[in-house]
């Protein structure tokens, strides 16, 4: 390697731009894909991750049901495009497995499985992009396909990772700031400010790790807002649209109706 | 294979009702460890560790191998463990569970990722010849908290194991026997101990750590620490389960760097103590 990547220069400009605490550009896409209950395509800028939720529905195997509650089945794909060098991961990758077990514990407490009793719920997470945050993507972005499914949660999961530089800490880390530094997962449920997801996986004193704890959790709050605002606009869209479609008459063309619709 | 019996509800009201006392089935105080026994056997590098009646035993082995090309200043080092239904009636030999993945994975991150063995200090011969430690965890039975006592005996046997000696003239490398020249100890940046802490549904009750059986089954949370005796955290990990405070887990860290210190204390204590009554013999 010829010339080092800075990843804090003197101006207090991280690689690629952003200050510390900056997070990345979110794009939140929440519209119909085939026949998924709900789904999102989230960005969190070059990490990109589909969620689809199926349910809740019928289980297939019905000796997996549970009497009281629904159950939860995530399924966790990663691309072979989504890195920089291409390379097919098997699905019983024990990375991948145990990124799909997180997301299943992480929400089951937060969905209201109660409500449906022997029924499962299936969310199918398709990794496309990967550029550092690849467990902070999916949690949100399970989140909220969870919200356009309509399945009652108690709150929000909001997730963000850190890091820290020296002693500087940082938020939502790219691929190349994840590699180098020691960094961490933390998923709050912004109502309570409670946390339900902690992930450090490298080194770290524990005076830092308080630091970056307590940043993640504030940084949690503020995509708080933002995811609840992708939710309302998609609500109030839908409404819109159901409110066009009641005016139409009984009988009428059903053309128009289903064009409206394409709207969202 | 016929899903594991639950505990009963006479069980679980009682264990709740007695933890709401911050009393435990077995006498211990809620944030008290059993403490770890660890026996060493006639070989360097083999462990059995025993946190009342979970046991594990790991074993090190050495062998020198070629490296890969990407890597070839780097030692190797590869965790082998398997639950198999030995260990209890729970784990199947079939597809891995959720639990043996954690337990695998913890393995690995405690073990591996955290730079635990300096792995350039493995190098012979660079591109050349390098060792290959083979770390393999055999869970023996299983009363609760497998993932620590798999990581405490894990770690034990890397501190315990000596490597041959070898001598390199030019590109020639002798490995010297032990009764020759007295084996040497792997180079280690630092010794991650693991705990676990069990948090209950019910938020009056204090969360317990290194769960017992049936603690772990009834628990609605695990919280995982691995740290070392210098105050570094290794891995943290809470997936799921009842949310936290942000301060309550601040504690518990807290909580888990004294309990890393005395284990620590009694690890070292252990090894020299194993040291002490071993005759090394050099001619």
């Amino acid at each position: 390697m010829s010339s080092r990547v800075e990843i804090l220069n003197d101006g207090g400009y991280r690689s690629d731009g952003r200050r510390q605490y900056e997070l990345r550009d979110i794009s939140i896409d929440t519209s119909q894909q085939g026949s998924a209950d709900g789904c999102c395509t989230l960005r969190h800028g070059l990490t990109e991750v589909l969620v689809t939720i199926f349910g809740p529905r019928e289980a297939k195997m019905r000796s997996q049901t549970l009497h009281d509650r629904a159950v939860i089945n995530v399924e966790v794909n990663v691309l072979p495009f989504s890195t920089g060098e291409r390379r097919r991961r098997a699905r019983a990758d024990r990375r991948i497995l145990e990124l799909a077990a997180t997301i299943k514990s992480t929400f089951e407490p937060v969905v209201q499985t109660a409500l449906y009793p022997r029924s499962q719920v299936d969310i199918y997470v398709q990794v496309l992009q990967q550029d550092g945050g690849l467990l902070h993507a999916c949690v949100n972005a399970t989140t909220l396909a969870l919200i356009c499914a309509g399945i009652p949660m108690t709150d929000f999961v909001c997730a963000v990772s850190g890091g820290v530089h020296s002693t500087e800490p940082l938020l939502d880390l790219t691929m190349l700031e994840e590699n180098d530094l020691p960094h961490m997962t933390v998923a709050v449920m912004p109502r309570t400010g409670k946390v339900t997801l902690v992930a450090l996986e490298t080194r770290l004193h524990v005076d830092r790790f308080a630091e970056i704890f307590k940043l993640a959790g504030e940084a949690g709050q503020a995509l708080h807002k933002e995811m609840k605002r992708a939710v309302r606009n998609r609500t109030s869209r839908l409404v819109d649209a159901m409110e066009t479609s009641m005016k139409q008459p009984v009988g009428g063309e059903r053309d128009v109706v289903m064009e409206d619709r394409m709207d969202f | 294979m016929p899903r594991p019996p639950s505990p009963s509800i006479p069980e679980k009201e009682f264990l709740y009702s007695s933890l709401k006392q911050s009393l435990r089935l077995d006498g211990r105080n809620p944030l008290e460890m059993r403490t770890p026994a660890l026996t060493f056997g006639p070989e360097l590098g083999w462990v059995e560790c025993a946190l009342g009646k979970t046991r594990v035993i790991a074993q090190v082995d050495a062998k020198m191998v070629k490296p890969p090309p990407e890597r070839p200043l780097e030692g190797i080092i590869s965790i082998h463990s398997e639950l198999s239904p030995m260990a209890s009636s729970e784990y199947d030999s079939g597809r891995p569970s959720d639990e043996e993945v954690t337990i695998t994975r913890m393995l690995d991150k405690v073990l591996r990722r955290s730079d635990v063995v300096d792995k350039e200090s493995l190098c012979v011969l660079a591109g050349q010849r390098v060792w290959h430690l083979r770390l393999t965890i055999h869970c023996l039975a299983d009363a609760g908290n497998m993932l620590d006592c798999s990581c405490l005996a894990g770690i034990v046997a890397l501190r315990h194991f000596r490597r041959p000696e070898v001598e390199v003239v030019g590109d020639e490398v002798t490995v010297h026997h032990p009764s020759e020249r007295a084996p040497v100890p792997l180079s280690m940046h630092h010794t991650p101990y693991c705990l676990t802490f069990a948090y209950f549904p019910d938020a009056t009750i204090l969360p317990v750590l290194d769960p017992s059986h049936l603690e772990q089954t009834l628990s609605a949370g695990l919280l995982t620490i691995a740290l070392n005796a210098q105050r570094e955290l290794c891995v943290v990990q809470k997936a799921g389960g009842v949310p936290l405070a942000p301060d309550e887990i601040l504690r518990i860290v807290g909580i888990a760097v004294d309990k890393a210190k005395e284990l620590d204390k009694l690890v070292e204590q252990k090894l020299k103590e194993d040291w002490a009554g071993r005759t090394v013999e050099v001619r």
